[in-house]
């Protein structure tokens, strides 16, 4: 019945993506291949975030290795298109593996300072063996759209059917992972981790496997940023990248996963406009360029003091729908706070 | 062995700066059990306004003190305008708000500045120094950077050892109930405390800026290996951070020296990791509770 739901829901919005993909021009084409990609990436943050109430601002980090898989697979063994996306996205949740290892045994902070450090230090890699990551140039990566579609067809239109189609895959693989035993015993590891054991989960291996399913996710979003931008390079993964899929995340409404769709649409489409706006006031391209970047700490800032559930959490309160149990209003780490500063804990002083 | 001891001495200078770096993050943690992610996008901020003065006066000591001082004023209006909003609210919302913070002042920066490379000029000469003919690796500006961050430490020592409001600030973040009972105004600790982190992390800003050059995400890096220098001495503790600063500057000097400066971050990830599997509260906490 889940199921159903969620492929006929997946079904009308290929329509409207088909529609729009038909009668738009080529550069909004271009622009819904990369709401694609980052509904796919944030998707994935927003099941470890909201699900699994650990934190990763270090998602771009997957991200790269999912390009930087594609590029390789594709260059030197040729793979095409339908095999490079599940075997990036593999190759990620590998790594995600092994961070996920680490990261069981980290709550809030500590979690998010290492997948940042993780974040800054993944790309000087390929700046470290050129040999094979191409250096600061990256590497090129070459897909061509079917020939059966004709010459004269737009290729962004095909990268963005590509795209949409996989994000759409994805969002009902993720919503049914949500609806399942998997799903639920997330949230009970995420609401009281000591509850959750008693009860007889596996709390390091669940939340493996939240790490798991989001480099998946970033990783495949990484393979399909690579393909639909024609190449990879470590200036594409920064920081920043990171930091926007969490901004992402969190502006779209963490306890949904209909909030991955309203973040993407806000990270890819509010820079253009904004810039737009601003470059025609006759401000200068920097400062154009920088207002979105002012204006998201702002609202990130702005959304977790006043709306914690961001848009999505908005957007049912307004139309008088009660959030489901499975996504409550407060979306919790286990909390440090609890720990009150007990006797043992000898204060010293700085000496 | 000549490139061993340039090595260290180089390190030692570096390692003072992700001391400083940690201590802002280790005051601000005791306080308010917060992990400040703006840190180093603070001390840019900072950095930016001790760059205009001096651009202004011409002089670097002019800068320098504008630098400390908007770090104060920086971190208690921080603290007070958002910081409050999160202080006892689930660990998620403070990472997000300080991120947000991160986010908007490099935007900020980026909108007033632009985003080019800025270059810092040094306090004192950056020529190597010598011992006799053998060149040490380090410059008068290398030591001025070390013993800088020496003295603001040693400040910090006496302040929380020695004066009242050091007590009070040792109280409130020691058992905040408590301390509230007995007359402490916890809140305006907490403000201090921001403040006085504002203050740490500007000096960072400024010294280690003549090395890295200027530009909005320039702090970014510096900061994470500040974060790592706080775990290896534990979040807790102030001589942790400057200790875990120090190791961590010359065993990073030496993999930049040997190996190659593109592996420093790698590295740093890799210590950040084994120390967190190994002894996840650090070198020098005393807490035993779980922390991580």
């Amino acid at each position: 019945m889940t199921l159903a739901r969620h492929v006929g829901a997946a079904i009308v919005a290929a329509v409207v993506i088909w529609v729009l993909s038909v009668s738009l021009s080529s550069f909004r084409d271009y622009q819904i291949a990369d709401i694609a990609v980052y509904v796919v990436a944030i998707a994935g943050l927003t099941v470890l975030i909201g699900l699994s109430g650990q934190i990763s601002l270090g998602n771009g980090a997957f991200m790269a290795i999912g390009a930087y898989a594609t590029a390789l697979l594709q260059m030197h063994l040729g793979w095409p298109l339908w095999a490079l996306f599940p075997a990036s996205a593999a190759i990620a949740a590998v790594a995600g593996v092994a961070v996920g290892a680490a990261a069981a045994r980290l709550h809030g902070p500590y979690l998010a300072g290492a997948t940042l450090l993780l974040a800054v230090a993944l790309p000087s890699f390929a700046t470290q063996f050129p040999g094979v990551f191409g250096g600061d140039q990256g590497l090129a990566v070459s897909v061509t759209a079917p020939a059966a579609l004709g010459a004269a067809f737009p290729p962004t239109r095909w990268l963005a059917w590509v795209n949409a189609g996989t994000a759409l895959i994805v969002l009902v693989l993720l919503a049914n992972l949500v609806r399942s035993r998997v799903g639920r015993s997330w949230q009970a590891v995420r609401d009281d981790e000591a509850a959750a054991a008693l009860a007889g989960l596996n709390v390091a291996r669940l939340r493996i496997l939240a790490f798991i399913v989001s480099a998946a996710c970033a990783g495949l979003a990484g393979s399909m940023l690579a393909v639909y931008s024609s190449q990879v390079s470590p200036g594409s993964f920064t920081v920043t990248l990171s930091i926007a899929l969490v901004t992402g995340a969190v502006i779209g409404g963490l306890g949904s996963l209909a909030g991955a769709l309203w973040g993407s649409l806000v990270i890819v489409l509010v820079p253009t406009y904004v810039t737009d706006v601003a470059t025609s006031h006759g401000l200068s391209s920097t400062v154009a360029a920088n207002i979105p970047v002012a204006a998201y700490g702002v609202v990130l800032i702005a959304v977790m003091l006043l709306f914690p559930n961001g848009i999505q959490g908005g957007l049912r309160r307004f139309f008088g729908l009660t959030p489901p149990a499975a996504t409550g209003p407060h979306i919790r780490f286990n909390s440090l706070r609890r720990r009150q500063p007990a006797s043992e804990h000898q204060e010293e002083g700085t000496t | 062995m000549r490139e061993f001891i340039q090595f260290t001495l180089g390190g030692i200078s570096f390692g003072m700066i992700y001391a400083a770096i940690a201590l802002s993050l280790v005051l601000i943690w005791r306080g308010t059990r917060i992990l400040n992610y703006s840190q180093g996008a603070m001390a840019m901020l900072t950095t930016y306004i001790a760059f205009t003065v001096i651009g202004h006066t011409g002089n670097y000591w002019a800068g320098f003190a504008a630098a400390l001082a908007a770090g104060v004023l920086l971190g208690a209006v921080i603290e007070r305008t958002v910081i409050r909003q999160v202080e006892n609210k689930p660990p998620l919302n403070a990472v997000v708000v300080t991120i947000g913070l991160l986010v908007f002042l490099e935007g900020l920066a980026g909108i007033i500045y632009g985003g080019q490379y800025r270059s810092f000029p040094p306090a004192f000469s950056i020529t190597g120094l010598r011992a006799g003919s053998v060149p040490l690796g380090v410059s008068s500006n290398d030591v001025f950077v070390a013993g800088a961050v020496l003295a603001a430490a040693l400040g910090l020592a006496l302040l929380f050892r020695y004066t009242s409001a050091g007590l009070r600030l040792r109280a409130a973040a020691f058992n905040a109930y408590a301390a509230r009972l007995l007359g402490v105004r916890v809140g305006r600790m907490l403000t201090l405390g921001w403040a006085l982190a504002g203050l740490i992390g500007a000096l960072a800003g400024v010294l280690v800026s003549p090395a890295t050059f200027l530009y909005p995400a320039s702090m970014d890096s510096i900061f994470v290996l500040g974060f790592t220098a706080a775990v290896i001495g534990g979040l807790d503790s102030p001589v942790g951070a400057v200790v875990g600063g120090l190791i961590l500057g010359v065993a990073l000097n030496y993999v930049g020296g040997y190996l190659g400066s593109n592996l420093v971050p790698i590295f740093g990830l890799a210590a950040l990791i084994v120390i967190l599997m190994i002894r996840p509260s650090g070198l020098f906490s005393v807490s035993t509770s779980r922390q991580v």
